[in-house]
């Protein structure tokens, strides 16, 4: 006994069966939506190909400006080469003298070894390497303003040093102006797209929102409601409508639903009334001491049976189908567990079985009264059934995060996890028990309460024994 | 006592027609609402019992035009629907007791019973008798005789109601609907204990037996067997 309802926990640990999966029903927010997401990706892609082309082509133009300003350089340098060799320094004097005089974008400098200046338009020598390996930019000083300029060095024989510069200050402003708008206009860019995005988000999720709640609401019972279709004729109307056409084939198979319940009930209960008003009727006619008597009083009992065995299952498709929503009010759960825990008291003590109620706080809970007190006394009721004498049950009622929890657990023999699910199934009583009374229906008329009150079923070893538990997860008041 | 009985499966009409004649009451019949509405706004009734699904006019309609009518006969619903809501919605109509088939006769007899002693009028009563037993309601107190009688609230309230249907048959089922308004079958034989319990109390050590268990029916407590 021991070793079995071990074992048996151990499964139960790893698989409690659940009867109930709810519908999902999170928050989206603005930043989750996919076309805020489709919006960002598209605008990170956009700023970095931007970025990347407008960057390419600074870097190319300021490329071919400066290359022009080196060939410019270059050639000046070699004519002056030419004067130098064909006059000297005098000549090269000369000629720089005459160019200085032009104006114009170029600058001159010749310079002593000291780097004292000899000829040319530049006050002196400026922060330039005296070097003939590259071109070198540099700053230099005109009518007060600092100016850039881009040249090449020539050494002379003798130490003179002579630079040949052009001006590029106009060039390097562009550039300056380039650089720092750069980051400001993909900035620029980036908020736009983001705030286009926000929009066209929100506009997408105003729409799903309108189908999310609708619903809702006909998840919470009222079938009538439906999508509403904009004149648009867009992909949204399109998902509204064709969900609007499910809606309705949903209702109408409620509808259909209900009219068969109805209309089963009604053919089968007239019948069974006719039945049972004759075995009534033939009974009272006879000595009830006869055998005869005996064997109408057993058939009438059959029939209370089959009614009984009937409506349990007529409840259990109603419950299924959903039928019976309209019922439900806001029901003071601690008044129907201690009314069931009460209605059970003395059957329970009668057979030396302790019957603990642990109540906590007043709860209420969105309910059907009737069908919650029915599950509840099945549960009690079964475990009074299969808890031997001198066991203990434990009826307990809990609000734990939002999650009401409903529970009867014993220290019976207890139902082998690999039998939790099959338990709730319709007329399965398990093979020991073939023999107590009932309609076999008493765990699956829980199981269809439960879903109906979209709360969960969970069967789970108690250890030894059985722990049965309604979980209610609290609706936001309608 | 005069009963209009409104139905249309003929059968159970016969048998309930027979049924309630051989219990000594006056009984008019109709097959369909609108023949069910004249008869019940042209005669006085002690009570109506009135099928739920009519030709014609269906039995919640009926009631509800007899109520429009100030017609306050009181109203035993009979119904082959399934139960679950509409036991709500024949009380909401204005009828006063809702009764599934199939039923058991003595159900029925008793919960006509129970209706027609409901509406004779009376001065509120505030101390129930029944032979040596007396029920204080304003102190919720109970006696037998010379002995104080220790009662659960539950306990005193099954006392109250069955001795306000003292001398009458009194159901499981109408125990359980009204003294802890469940309306389901709670499969084990729960009132049975609660009675028993009940008989503990104010049976035992007496001579003279009060409550009564009726074969095949209920309980009744009555002050001479």
């Amino acid at each position: 006994m021991e070793e079995r309802s071990g074992s048996a926990r151990r499964d139960a640990d790893h698989s409690p069966y659940e009867v109930q999966t709810r519908p999902q029903t999170w928050r989206i927010g603005l930043l989750r939506t996919v076309a805020f997401r489709i919006v960002l990706l598209y605008v990170a892609l956009f700023a970095i190909s931007t970025t990347a082309i407008l960057a390419f082509t600074y870097w190319n133009t300021k490329r071919a400006l400066n290359s022009e300003t080196d060939s410019i350089v270059s050639a000046e340098l070699s004519a002056l080469e030419g004067q130098y060799q064909e006059l000297g320094l005098v000549g090269l004097i000369n000629a720089l003298n005459v160019r200085s005089m032009r104006g114009g974008q170029m600058l001159y400098v010749l310079t002593d070894p000291r780097f004292r200046r000899i000829a040319g338009n530049l006050d002196g020598w400026p922060k330039v390497r005296a070097r003939e390996s590259d071109y070198q930019n540099f700053k230099y000083d005109r009518d007060g303003q600092t100016r850039h300029a881009r040249g090449f060095v020539f050494n002379l024989t003798g130490g003179l040093h002579l630079l040949v510069a052009r001006d590029i200050h106009e060039q390097y402003e562009s550039e300056r102006l380039f650089t720092t708008a750069l980051p400001w206009s993909v900035g620029l860019l980036l908020l736009l797209a983001l705030g286009g995005g926000v929009l066209l988000s929100s506009d997408l999720l105003r729409r799903l929102d309108v189908i999310n709640s609708t619903s809702k609401v006909i998840m919470a019972g009222d079938l009538t409601r439906r999508v509403p279709v904009s004149r648009a004729h867009d992909e949204f109307d399109l998902v509204a409508s064709n969900l609007n056409s499910m809606l309705d084939r949903i209702e109408q198979l409620m509808k259909g639903m209900r009219e068969v319940t109805d209309s089963v009930a009604h053919d089968l209960r007239s019948p069974l009334n006719r039945l049972r008003n004759r075995l009534e009727s033939a009974a009272t006619r006879l000595d009830p001491d006869t055998h005869t008597a005996a064997q109408i009083d057993a058939a009438i009992a059959e029939t209370d049976h089959l009614i009984a065995t009937f409506n349990a299952l007529l409840l259990i498709a109603q419950a299924e189908a959903g039928v019976v929503r309209e019922a439900m009010t806001l029901v003071d759960l601690t008044s129907v567990v201690e009314g069931v825990a009460e209605l059970y008291a003395p059957v329970a003590e009668e057979k030396g079985i302790e019957l603990a109620v642990d109540l906590g706080e007043p709860l209420t809970l969105e309910a059907n009264r009737t069908l919650i007190s029915q599950a509840l006394a099945n549960l009690v009721d079964n475990a009074i059934k299969y808890t031997p004498e001198g066991g203990k049950i434990d009826v307990r009622l809990e609000e734990r995060s939002g999650v009401v929890v409903l529970s009867v657990a014993d220290n019976g023999p207890g139902i082998p996890a690999s039998e939790h699910k099959r338990v709730t199934e319709r007329f399965v009583r398990l093979e020991q028990s073939r023999n107590s009374p009932g309609t076999g229906l008493g765990l699956s008329l829980v199981a269809a309460v439960a879903r109906l009150h979209e709360a969960r079923f969970v069967l789970a070893d108690n250890g030894p024994g059985l722990k049965a538990s309604l979980e209610f997860v609290r609706h936001p008041r309608r | 006592m005069r009963i209009l009985v409104v139905e249309d499966d003929l059968e159970a009409q016969r048998y309930l027609v027979n049924g309630l004649k051989e219990a000594g009451h006056v009984v008019d019949d109709a097959a369909d609402g609108e023949l069910g509405l004249t008869l019940a706004l042209s005669r006085p009734y002690d009570v109506a019992i009135i099928d739920r699904m009519l030709p014609r006019m269906d039995g919640l309609k009926m009631v509800e035009e007899l109520r429009e009518h100030s017609n306050v006969t009181p109203v035993l619903f009979l119904s082959a629907l399934s139960d679950v809501d509409d036991r709500v919605k024949g009380l909401k109509a204005g009828g006063d007791d809702y009764l599934t088939k199939p039923y058991a006769f003595v159900e029925l007899l008793a919960r006509l019973d129970a209706l027609m002693r409901r509406r004779q009028p009376g001065a509120v009563k505030t101390l129930l008798q029944v032979g040596d037993l007396e029920l204080d309601l304003l102190t919720r107190t109970a006696r037998r005789g010379d002995v104080d009688i220790d009662l659960q609230p539950r306990e005193f309230r099954l006392l109250e109601y069955l001795m306000r249907h003292a001398g009458q048959v009194v159901t499981r089922t109408m125990l359980l609907e009204s003294v802890w308004e469940y309306h389901f079958d709670p499969q084990t034989n729960v009132i049975d204990v609660h009675i028993s319990r009940l008989r503990a109390k104010i049976d035992k050590g007496f001579d003279v037996p009060l409550l009564h268990t009726v074969r095949g029916a209920g309980y009744m407590i009555r002050a001479r067997g």
